[in-house]
């Protein structure tokens, strides 16, 4: 069927959703941590190459490098989760693939960060 | 869900070519996008060859004289020929450009001319901008106040004028739009570079008293946050103005008003 409606009623078309700077800010915000972080975790992988299993488990049981870990994680993740979203925003056009495809990002993103979380935990805590 | 197939008429075959005058002295090719939607065949790309030697300096004297003395077929829209109507904006020799501002010699080999990129076609080189026209229209491009009429004009500082300056010059040519990739994949929701610069050219205009209700409109994640700067826009603009930073200023505005 053809679509008789004017273009200013498709250009309106559903309104503004009055938010989106949230996303773009927040995005900029794990961006900007997320380079010290990472940093972070390259030198210490590149300190620690060629160390045992102990030595590692070690490092990364120390509360202090636990905590940089579990920003990193959530800061990267976050980050992740906002980053795939635009892509898919971007270039899915279909309604409920777009949507399967968005609630698939958010537990894949959650899964990623709260299985690393734990990992972390459970060398620091024992 | 996933498109295989190609949408109709966008394989483009090889057209006529119209042989250089025998007694020409500078030949240079063109080879110009032609679909007729009269005639139910693909589009094609034809090759016309002029003596640039006998004629204006710009692509669009070459296209007016291919239309007068070659083929009066040949579809194109142009008026003002000095850059300031915006009406032959069209994709040359792979940039999308005026075709009135933009100088034979400018460009090396033949000369491809298409029309601007990911628009409906109505006939050769004339795109069908409407819906871009009409989100021009959305954005309510013109002064919007609550205070009464002053009994002469508006008065604004000689500073905030100035904010104005490489915004007030844009003349709507699309040339930035259609050359953005996120307004080729989004155009139904995206505003687009074109429609973004003049909706900043209102919230920059210290005379307008809705700037407010012009954010409201504007913040959503597809009308202005489909931008990722690629600068397309930037380097495509005849009138080497920047969509890119007018986007970039809303952007700021917007975090402004709400961290």
């Amino acid at each position: 069927m053809a679509d008789m409606r004017t273009p200013l009623s498709r250009a309106r078309g559903l309104g503004s959703a009055k938010k989106g700077t949230e996303h773009f800010w927040m995005q900029r915000v794990t961006a900007l941590a997320n380079i010290p972080l990472m940093m972070f975790l390259v030198g210490a992988l590149v300190v620690h190459a060629g160390s045992d299993y102990t030595t590692m488990t070690g490092f990364l049981g120390n509360p202090f490098i636990g905590v940089v870990m579990l920003l990193l994680i959530f800061s990267a993740c976050y980050h992740m989760r906002l980053g795939l979203q635009v892509v898919i925003e971007d270039y899915i056009h279909g309604e409920a693939t777009k949507l399967l495809a968005l609630i698939a990002n958010q537990f894949f993103t959650l899964t990623i960060a709260v299985a690393c979380a734990l990992a972390v935990a459970k060398l620091v805590i024992g | 869900m996933v498109e295989i197939a190609l949408p109709a008429n966008s394989k483009i075959g090889k057209g006529v070519a119209h042989p250089a005058p025998e007694e020409a002295k500078q030949p240079r090719t063109l080879k110009i996008y032609r679909w007729n939607p009269d005639d139910e065949q693909n589009p094609r790309v034809d090759s016309y060859t002029i003596d640039a030697d006998d004629c204006g300096p710009m692509v669009l004297d070459a296209l007016i004289k291919v239309k007068n003395e070659i083929d009066s077929t040949l579809t194109f829209r142009r008026s003002c020929r000095e850059g300031i109507c915006g009406s032959c904006a069209m994709n040359i020799d792979g940039q999308n450009t005026l075709a009135c501002t933009k100088g034979i010699e400018e460009i090396k080999g033949d000369i491809a001319i298409y029309p601007l990129p990911h628009m409906p076609v109505i006939k050769d080189l004339v795109p069908d901008l409407s819906s871009l026209y009409a989100q021009y229209q959305a954005i309510e491009p013109w002064l919007k106040t609550d205070t009464p009429q002053p009994q002469n004009e508006w008065q604004q500082s000689r500073e905030d004028r100035e904010q104005l300056d490489g915004l007030y010059e844009c003349i709507l040519c699309a040339c930035c739009s259609t050359s953005c990739p996120s307004y080729w994949w989004n155009s139904d929701k995206y505003l687009g570079p074109a429609v973004l610069l003049q909706a900043y050219r209102w919230l920059a205009d210290s005379r307008d008293e809705k700037t407010g209700e012009r954010l409201d409109d504007l913040e959503d994640p597809f009308r202005v946050y489909r931008c990722h700067t690629i600068m397309n826009c930037a380097k495509a603009c005849p009138k080497g103005l920047s969509p890119a930073k007018a986007i970039t200023e809303i952007k700021k505005m917007m975090v402004a008003r709400e961290v």
